[in-house]
């Protein structure tokens, strides 16, 4: 439940986009604390991050990052109602044990989510499970399926149906084709990730 | 107090415009002597300064007791910081405790020292810090009481300081804390030389002091590192006791040793104080909740807990994180993975010294 630096950084530019200045931020599964600190530096943000990993909790201190120690699937009741005006899941939610959970409770602590997910319908990973009758390896998913921390894949069609049958807003969608922005239709084959804010 | 012999620490005493110096329980001291250690140097913009503050049994010469993390290259680096370290006020290393001189009776107060709140201690600290011409700390960082000290600073002076960091701490005491409390003072209390607290001038009750700390010593090893330590080992001893069958355990030695150690540095009315201190300590006293309890304070937090601290379970830190965050404060918590017990904020612990130094380092 951790970020390494190069897993993910090519959202960062966009998502720190969307966070509007002098917000209050709250990003699970923080990792090393880059995105945090960008935040905090370029939108004048209120940061606080969590994460699992020991590793990550020096590297936020090492940056000033305020960062709590804590499992995504329970942590979150830790959490104030509406707390924060935006919390933040990137490359995270495939590797909770209850993304429902998560989700629910991200759209209570704050106004706003930001999540970016890995699209599992990407037509590389449906070409590999059809014709090799294999599950995915790619450069953006390099796990084997015995060791990967990716529990929960979904593609950006289960995505938004899951966002329409929890009653919530899905306010915006972008897509990326390994780290940039695409604007080519049918995005569920062609792009490797989306990234969506959502509201209640 | 102002004994000849040789002291390794300074003492200031406190000046009598400065004085009485009232406790939150009412009580005044017309005398005030406080014994520091500093390290390190003030820089010209007096912005270098950390406040170590020690755990029950501490003292001022914090590199000392805490090798591991005070001093030249260490993760509170006395060439970096100016470190200062002072014994607690009813402390018995140097500080106006029950073992000074009463000048009401000219008597050692004994155990009619009026028992010091966590929020005392730490107001006879910031006296300290103007004494020294600081101004504001970088960080008030302790262990255990040390702790609480921490936590106070950040509600009773937030202006003081950056950032309070609370290492296996609690902000109160549990039921089973204040029982083991309950039975270390009633092992002193009955010890015949007791003598109702009236005992500076001739011995003291050593046996029962030690049978405490005896006590306090199970309680800040977890019980793998006990195994680690000792396992089931037996050896033969040739000490007198009554308890003597010829032979014993690595353990029973082990807390023998700590116990008579402990009594040669230890007075026991500051054991029953400081006892009593921490039983009274709530952090939330007065607050509706603990999370309005950290309402006016403005600096950081670390919290940092051991995963096999029985006696400050790492429970009590996540109350303490969790408060923090809904009083929408900056903190930083991590529980470290340790076999060692309560006592590992005072053992080598590479992940703890990691963290604390490079925590300082961002808020130099």
């Amino acid at each position: 439940m951790s970020r390494e630096h190069k897993q993910a950084p090519y959202d960062f530019n966009l998502i720190a986009e969307l966070v509007p200045v002098g917000s209050r931020v709250l990003d699970l599964g923080c990792g090393d604390g880059t995105l945090l600190e960008k935040l905090y530096l370029e939108r004048r943000a209120f940061i606080q991050g969590i994460d699992i990993d020991p590793v990550m909790i020096q590297r936020c201190v090492e940056k000033g990052v305020p960062v709590v120690q804590g499992n995504l699937d329970w942590v979150l009741q830790d959490f104030n109602d509406s707390s924060f005006d935006v919390v933040i899941l990137s490359q995270t939610l495939q590797v909770v044990k209850k993304p429902d959970f998560v989700l629910q409770h991200m759209l209570r602590v704050g106004k706003k989510a930001i999540v970016s997910i890995p699209n599992f319908g990407y037509w590389v990973n449906r070409f590999q499970l059809f014709f090799l009758g294999q599950m995915p390896v790619t450069k953006d998913l390099p796990y084997a399926w015995y060791n990967t921390p990716n529990i929960h894949f979904c593609t950006i069609t289960d995505f938004r149906h899951f966002i329409k049958n929890q009653g919530w807003k899905l306010n915006a969608e972008y897509f990326l084709r390994s780290g940039k922005l695409t604007k080519m239709p049918m995005p569920n084959l062609f792009a490797t990730d989306l990234i969506a804010i959502i509201e209640k | 107090m102002s004994s000849a012999k040789q002291r390794a620490y300074q003492l200031w005493t406190v000046p009598k415009d400065m004085l009485p110096f009232q406790l939150e329980s009412g009580e005044k001291l017309h005398e005030l002597e406080v014994a520091y250690h500093t390290f390190g140097s003030l820089n010209e913009a007096r912005s270098n300064a950390v406040l170590v503050l020690h755990a029950f049994s501490g003292d001022s010469n914090a590199m000392k007791w805490w090798y591991t993390m005070v001093g030249p290259g260490k993760p509170i680096d006395t060439d970096k910081y100016f470190v200062i370290c002072s014994n607690v006020l009813g402390g018995c290393s140097g500080t106006t405790g029950p073992a000074s001189i009463n000048p009401q009776t000219n008597k050692p107060y004994g155990f009619s020292f009026p028992i010091p709140s966590i929020r005392d201690m730490v107001r006879v600290q910031a006296l300290l810090l103007d004494h020294l011409n600081v101004k504001k700390l970088i960080a008030a960082i302790g262990g255990s009481m040390g702790g609480m000290q921490a936590l106070e600073w950040a509600k009773t002076f937030p202006d003081r300081l950056k950032s309070s960091i609370v290492i296996a701490s609690t902000t109160r005491l549990s039921p089973q804390n204040i029982g083991f409390h309950v039975v270390g003072r009633n092992a002193i209390m009955s010890d015949p030389n007791w003598n109702g607290g009236d005992y500076h001038e001739h011995g003291g009750p050593k046996k029962g002091l030690s049978i405490a700390r005896m006590l306090g010593h199970i309680t800040f090893l977890s019980e793998e590192a006990m195994y680690e330590k000792f396992g089931r080992k037996v050896r033969k001893h040739g000490r007198n006791s009554p308890l003597s069958f010829g032979e014993e355990h690595e353990v029973e030695s082990y807390l023998w040793h700590q116990g008579s150690k402990f009594v040669e540095r230890f007075d026991a009315a500051t054991y029953l104080l400081l006892t009593k201190t921490m039983d009274y300590f709530d952090f939330s006293d007065g607050y509706n909740s603990l999370e309005e309890a950290f309402a006016a304070s403005s600096c950081d937090f670390l919290i940092i807990s051991f995963t096999s601290d029985w006696l400050f379970p790492t429970e009590q830190s996540r109350d303490m994180y969790r408060a923090l965050l809904r009083a929408k404060k900056s903190v930083t918590f991590s529980e470290i993975e340790t076999n060692k017990g309560h006592d590992s904020f005072l053992l080598p612990n590479p992940e703890m010294e990691d963290l604390v130094r490079a925590y300082l380092e961002a808020r130099r």
